[in-house]
């Protein structure tokens, strides 16, 4: 994402040099638009919708009781619809407008899309179509927190809790980090939404378990995933996904794309591994579960770092942040006494967490890295990083709890105990997933 | 006549069908069902959830057979449905007192 503040900068550079030599390509060296980067973009938004539906969907639903899948399917399926019409009337402009005075925070001016039009590039792409990219970000994001109040959430306090804090912790997270706001100033590294999308998703699903409560029979009953078969399929999507995320986040077909996608693939594979080898010396045998929450460890470990270090890094990047991962959701989650049901914490916080630290030492060209800027030592850029995630465990932390107090004490955040027990499929939404 | 029921591991259902076919039983009911005797449950692990699962998947098939027949079938069943170890299954005896063919209306062993 920061190459696009670099391509438009070198476009500017670019016209600057050939008003030197020309006059009369004003015009048209300003906005090029590239039709490899152009075509690879479209198919990498579609890639990033795929994660979220049906991949993220049945992720979570096979996770759930069969009772509940239903209501996890279509918790993902409208917060995707309703965050896409969001982003177009005020979301784009709040992450990615020009917040005047407040620039360092919140972005602002084209609401409602206002000035954009089939002819406006961005980098070298259409704006639409970075406009649309950005949407399934907006989409997933809010997403990923469903999985942790799965089970026992009101599903018109869900939608309402999301749709603030996209607004008032995604958009400006988004713009400080990608928007040109503080976190990018400060010169910290998240290329593709380590901080953005994941620790965001993270500390809000971490504040929300905690003010929801556990799940009625937690520790008790038998909370089993009902259908480890969907978990694999979407855990599967979302891997095969995470390449429109993000190699899709270098905005164009080149070099650093390519980086970017054997990064993705072997810190996915090195995450899997780390996983089952912890499961199989911790506790006897490697589950399938495990090898699905592995790789999703991995995908979001190496988000921040993809573009940043070198594929031998990207395996250590992932094993080590599955490891840690495994510890959160195994011995942390229990320690801790709070129920996140589908882990969103323990596994998007913090591997998110691992992969933004992590790049810090991995970036360096000891290590197969890209190196760092001029001035930037290893543990300046480590501590950039621990400022960036810092703020954003902050921003989202604060605002989130917040929000679920205001929302708790106005409308409720828990559907009834009765109907909790009865499953939200058939007392929220008046369905069955499955007929005997 | 004697109605037979048996508590079987599911795998074994398809030798103890020959098995009774060879000896002459004409017809079994069977049902996937669940529950638990001496081998107890077992434990699953979902990251780090550990839940006992009590009841394990079983076979109960059952069938009408004549009192000469009896030892045979209950031989029968023994020996196709034994692995040696736990968790076998058990066979239960029970009188029976009266058996109709619906397609018929025959009575009594001429039904079996």
């Amino acid at each position: 994402m920061t190459k696009l503040f670099s391509k438009l900068s070198f476009t500017g550079l670019m016209g600057l040099l050939m008003i030197g030599f020309s006059q009369i390509a004003m015009a048209e060296e300003v906005a090029t638009i590239n039709s490899g980067d152009t075509a690879w973009m479209i198919v990498a938004t579609i890639l990033v919708l795929v994660m979220a539906i049906p991949g993220l969907a049945l992720f979570y639903g096979g996770l759930v009781r069969s009772k509940n899948m239903l209501s996890v399917l279509m918790q993902v399926f409208v917060t995707v619809s309703l965050m896409s019409v969001l982003w177009v009337v005020y979301g784009y402009s709040l992450a990615f407008g020009d917040g005047g005075a407040y620039n360092d925070y919140i972005g602002g001016g084209i609401a409602f899309l206002s000035g954009i039009n089939g002819d406006t590039v961005s980098g070298t792409i259409p704006e639409y179509i970075f406009v649309t990219f950005q949407l399934t970000f907006f989409a997933l994001t809010p997403a990923l927190i469903v999985g942790a109040f799965a089970e026992r959430i009101k599903f018109s306090s869900l939608l309402v809790f999301l749709a603030a804090w996209a607004t008032l912790v995604y958009a400006p997270i988004c713009h400080m980090v990608w928007g040109g706001g503080i976190i990018y100033q400060m010169g910290a590294v998240d290329f593709a939404g380590g901080t953005v999308v994941h620790i965001n998703a993270g500390i809000a699903a971490l504040v929300g378990s905690i003010i929801l409560g556990k799940r009625i029979g937690y520790g008790k009953d038998n909370m089993a995933p009902h259908n480890l078969p969907f978990t694999m399929i979407g855990a599967s999507l979302l891997w095969a996904g995470w390449f429109g995320f993000n190699v899709g986040s270098e905005l164009a077909a080149d070099g650093t794309a390519g980086l970017v996608m054997i990064n993705t693939q072997v810190a996915t594979a090195a995450a899997v591994l780390g996983w089952a080898a912890c499961e199989w010396i911790g506790k006897g045998k490697p589950s399938m579960l495990g090898g699905a929450s592995g790789a999703i460890a991995g995908l979001v470990a190496i988000t921040p770092a993809c573009a940043v270090v070198g594929p031998m890094g990207a395996i250590v990047l992932g094993f080590v942040a599955s490891c840690i991962a495994y510890w959160a959701v195994t011995s942390l989650k229990v320690s801790l006494g709070y129920d996140d049901s589908l882990d969103v914490f323990g596994i998007h916080g913090v591997a998110g967490i691992v992969g933004a630290l992590g790049l810090a030492i991995l970036m360096s060209p000891g290590f197969g890295g890209s190196g760092y800027d001029d001035g930037v030592t290893m543990i300046s850029q480590f501590i950039v990083q621990a400022k960036s995630i810092g703020i954003t465990v902050l921003w989202c932390g604060v605002i989130s709890f917040i929000l679920f107090k205001i929302i708790d004490a106005t409308m409720g955040l828990r559907v009834s105990e009765e109907d909790e027990r009865a499953g939200l499929d058939s007392t929220s939404h008046g369905e069955t997933a499955y007929r005997s | 006549m004697k109605f037979v029921t048996a508590i079987i591991k599911p795998f074994k259902l398809d030798e103890v069908r020959e098995a009774l076919s060879e000896i002459g039983v004409q017809g079994i009911t069977v049902t996937e069902v669940k529950g638990f005797g001496r081998q107890k449950g077992h434990t699953e692990l979902y990251r780090g959830a550990e839940y006992v699962i009590d009841f394990l998947p079983k076979v109960k098939l059952e069938v009408a057979v004549s009192d000469k027949l009896l030892k045979k079938v209950v031989g029968a069943i023994e020996k196709s449905a034994a692995t040696g170890k736990i968790g076998d299954g058990k066979i239960f005896v029970m009188s029976l007192d009266e058996v109709k063919r619906i397609r018929t209306g025959e009575t009594g062993e001429e039904a079996l």
